[in-house]
């Protein structure tokens, strides 16, 4: 691995400490949410659907409630009903209606697996057998499994009270609960003008993040009805927001406590099972816990959307972009929600384009209802960009990254969507690129092995939301400080926000402890997710540590008898201006500090930051007898702001780029004509291990964000976005035709070389 | 005066351009100056004297968490967007 890191006069950031939750971790001390056991506990199942669209006749409970050791059954009638009333505006969309339709459904199923019951009993098994006596009366409905499908006139409708938004208009009977549209400049012109216009067309199947942990929640409602969980979340506040709303609640009556999290991908932003337990803990006046298993998360959690996109860019004779233009299609599931805004404004995000025109349809199908997934929208539409950008460099014979260099987006470029770029690092990236080994190295591309080699480029974007986080510290005796915060730490973020706070006050990272604790223990704090918390919390952080300075010197100076302009506080001394024999390190002033804890606290609430980009560089090998295709060589590219602890920024990196060298070679929800999916487990679902890639390099290129006092930039998304289309492009260059449907997998390519 | 630019489906609805013009010393009254130029386009953007929430606010590219409190010295550009949920 290569770090660009330039110097500075950091301390702390930029360094690579262990991480302080590592311990925990590697001799499995750490409590996930299915390690938590309550007294007087007992458990849940759920009865899911068979089918992926049907309507429900009757549910008849009256064999499983009688069964011995089954304390409670509960169908959606024990939900209140909500109404259409959106919620939130970031993290969690939606109604309410849909919201709670979701985690149980009322008159309908709109996926396989869709939840219509739940029991809970003594133990697992007992709860398992009494499902099983339930019996529901469904009126089976033809599913809708793609975008062709629900989109074609005649459709079996998922919603028939649904009314649709088509550019302000309200549609009834439709599964396009969206068409937005996005234009700037003149795209008729900019076409006309155009020396060569390319246009394609691809396609992606539904993917999952494919975290290692499944989804579980643990809850008590007490007889104050006060409602606890624990759970696995990526945001304890959100899924006290999403918990209350579905219960009818007022928040302040559920209080979420997060487990340590195996994983989430933005996949563990929505509830499935906490209202669930909550209710049967009402029901049955003990604590209950259920989780998922892998078919469970597969079936019915949210996966990232599939769908089509088209993308068409006119350039001039020079390569210059003129005009581009972009339908995009995704795939929902079974309720609102496919990320067609993201996707439009990542789209076209890496370039400087005078016209452009989008329009985006977020698509109902009968597939689980779509989930954020690392940078939701983005990869799917960089696969038809970064395809067309590709092939207008061959059609003109232009180098590659010469060619992206030319169109590439900087600071003040108009986007998509409108507003201009603030401080981005795209060209940074590329002019790395460009001097990188691996891109100045030869690919050999027809070894004595016979395979077919090929090398492929792809840049991508993903955005930075900012959001509202909160920070508290306290200074212990010993001169070391405990942080505590409410941002599930996914990838290190623990670590990230509390090197931030020991920068500012002068310790080491290990005399920060910082712990995440429950929502009634901190302020607000969003979820874990859109590449915001070493941003966000990191900020409340840097605020928290000079607040908490403040304290430290205005105590100071009241043991010196001094005034608090009088006092100076440097890399953890405490000294006076005036007399040189006053000074005290901040373990000795903890030590005999007589007045009071030394405390702080702070929060923020921050707009979006100017976002990433990265570009990847691959080369494979083809098995032209198998249709077989290994990685050989694999560099990620990215503009990290300021990195705080390097490694994991690496890690984040080499991780995104992972996910999606698995999305574009082997993963896939295969569906059965009846909107099954008919490889839910990792035996049958391909996700890559460790034997199947090389080392992935990484280069971090610094561009420090203008949002952040230390430069920070969201790190975690953008590594997803360029791998497809980086693949696709080199199976491209080593088979000399392009695959434009995910997975590119053996079959596909074996049938393209007997094509061709 | 502020360009503004609205949503796609807004634009469609009033049959405006791309950009109007538009002034206010915060967002609630270049929202109240729209809406007068432009009867009933408020209700496009702002629900119970609050900005609907699925739209945001970006002036001079930077998204605004104040809503229609947001002052507005010496802005040039306003974007109505739809809101973007993330991963």
């Amino acid at each position: 691995m290569v770090s660009k890191s330039k110097k500075s006069d950091y301390k702390v950031i930029g360094t690579r400490p262990i991480r302080h939750d590592g311990y925990d971790k590697v001799t499995g001390r750490a409590q996930y949410g299915a390690d938590i056991k309550l007294p007087g506990m007992i458990y849940g199942a759920v009865l899911r659907s068979p089918h992926a669209h049907a309507k429900i006749k009757k549910i008849d409970i009256s064999v499983a409630e009688k069964m011995k050791g089954v304390f409670a059954v509960m169908t959606a009638k024990d939900l209140p009903r909500l109404s259409d009333k959106q919620r939130g505006n970031s993290e969690e969309s939606g109604s309410e209606k849909h919201l709670s339709e979701n985690v149980m459904a009322m008159d309908k199923v709109l996926y396989k697996g869709h939840v219509v019951a739940a029991i809970s009993a003594k133990d697992v098994n007992t709860a398992r057998e009494a499902v099983k006596k339930i019996v529901v009366d469904y009126e089976v409905l033809k599913p809708v499994i793609n975008v062709d499908q629900a989109m074609k006139k005649g459709a079996p409708i998922l919603h028939e009270d649904f009314v649709g938004d088509h550019l302000g208009k309200k549609v009834k009977n439709t599964n396009v609960a969206t068409f937005n549209k996005y234009t700037t400049g003149n795209t008729d012109e900019g076409f006309r003008k155009a020396h060569l216009i390319i246009e394609k067309e691809v396609e992606l199947q539904t993917v999952h993040q494919g975290y290692i942990e499944p989804h579980n929640g643990t809850a008590i409602w007490d007889e104050d009805d006060r409602v606890k969980i624990w759970t696995s979340t990526q945001g304890s506040f959100a899924n006290r927001d999403s918990v209350s709303k579905v219960l009818n609640l007022d928040v302040s009556r559920v209080k979420v406590t997060p487990l340590e999290i195996g994983g989430g991908f933005g996949g563990k932003i929505p509830v499935y099972l906490e209202p669930i337990a909550a209710v049967l803990s009402k029901k049955s006046r003990r604590p209950v816990q259920l989780v998922m298993s892998r078919t469970d998360v597969f079936d019915a959690s949210g996966p990232a959307p599939g769908g089509k996109v088209i993308v068409k860019i006119g350039v001039d004779k020079d390569g210059k972009m003129l005009a581009g233009y972009a339908d995009i299609r995704l795939e929902a599931g079974g309720y609102p929600e496919a990320f067609i805004e993201a996707a439009a404004k990542c789209v076209f995000s890496c370039y400087d384009i005078p016209a452009m025109e989008i329009e985006a349809y977020d698509v109902l199908v009968n597939k689980p209802s779509s989930a954020p997934y690392r940078a939701p929208g983005s990869p799917q539409v960089a696969f038809a960009t970064e395809t067309v950008v590709d092939e207008i460099c061959r059609k003109l014979n232009m180098d590659l990254i010469d060619f992206r260099l030319l169109n590439v987006a900087e600071k003040g470029t108009r986007t998509a969507l409108g507003p201009k770029y603030r401080k981005i690092g795209l060209k940074q990236v590329l002019e790395a690129a460009k001097k990188s080994d691996h891109w100045q190295s030869n690919l050999e591309k027809n070894p004595k092995s016979g395979k077919l080699r090929g090398r492929g480029i792809a840049s991508g974007y993903w955005f930075n939301i900012g959001e509202k986080s909160a920070v508290n510290l306290s200074l212990n005796m010993d001169g070391t400080v405990i942080l505590t915060e409410g941002s599930t730490d996914i990838g290190g973020s623990r670590a990230s926000i509390a090197m931030q706070a020991a920068e500012v006050l002068g310790v080491k990272a290990e005399s920060v402890r910082p712990s995440v604790v429950d929502t009634d223990s901190i302020g607000h704090t969003d979820v874990t997710g859109g590449s915001r918390t070493t941003y966000a919390t990191g900020y409340a952080a840097y605020k928290a540590a000079h607040m908490l300075i403040d304290e430290i010197t205005n105590k100071a100076a009241k043991i010196w008898d001094l005034s608090e302009d009088e006092i100076i506080y440097s890399d953890g001394v405490i000294s006076s201006k005036t007399d040189s024999e006053l000074r005290m390190t901040l373990r000795e002033f903890a030590d005999k500090n007589p007045f009071g804890p030394v405390v702080s606290s702070a929060s923020v609430d921050l707009e979006e930051a100017a976002g990433g980009f990265g570009t990847h560089i691959v080369d494979l090998e083809i098995d032209p007898e198998t249709g077989k295709t290994d990685v050989i060589r694999y560099t990620v590219l990215q503009d990290v702001g300021k990195a705080i602890h390097p490694a994991y920024v690496e890690g984040q990196l080499q991780g995104g780029a992972t996910q999606g060298i698995g999305w574009a070679l082997n993963e896939e929800y295969f569906m059965s004509d009846q909107g099954t999916m008919l490889n839910s487990s990792y035996l049958d679902y391909r996700m890559p291990i460790a034997l199947d890639l090389p080392m992935i390099e990484t280069i971090l290129v610094e561009v420090p964000s203008e949002d952040h006092p230390f430069g920070v930039r969201g790190v975690g998304e953008t590594p997803i976005c360029p791998p497809v289309p980086a693949i696709s492009n080199a199976v491209n260059d080593a088979i000399g035709s392009r695959i434009l449907s995910t997975p590119i997998k053996a079959s596909k390519i074996l049938n393209k070389l007997k094509s061709m | 005066m502020i360009k503004v630019f609205l949503p796609y489906k807004t634009r469609k609805i009033f049959n405006l351009p791309v950009e109007v013009d538009a002034e206010g010393n915060n967002l609630r009254n270049l929202i109240e100056f729209l809406d007068k130029k432009y009867p009933g386009l408020k209700q496009e953007l702002v629900d119970e004297d609050k900005l609907i929430p699925t739209i945001s606010a970006v002036i001079d590219g930077r998204t605004t968490k104040l809503g229609l409190i947001q002052k507005l010295d010496n802005v040039s550009e306003i974007h109505f967007l739809p809101s973007i949920a993330g991963g």
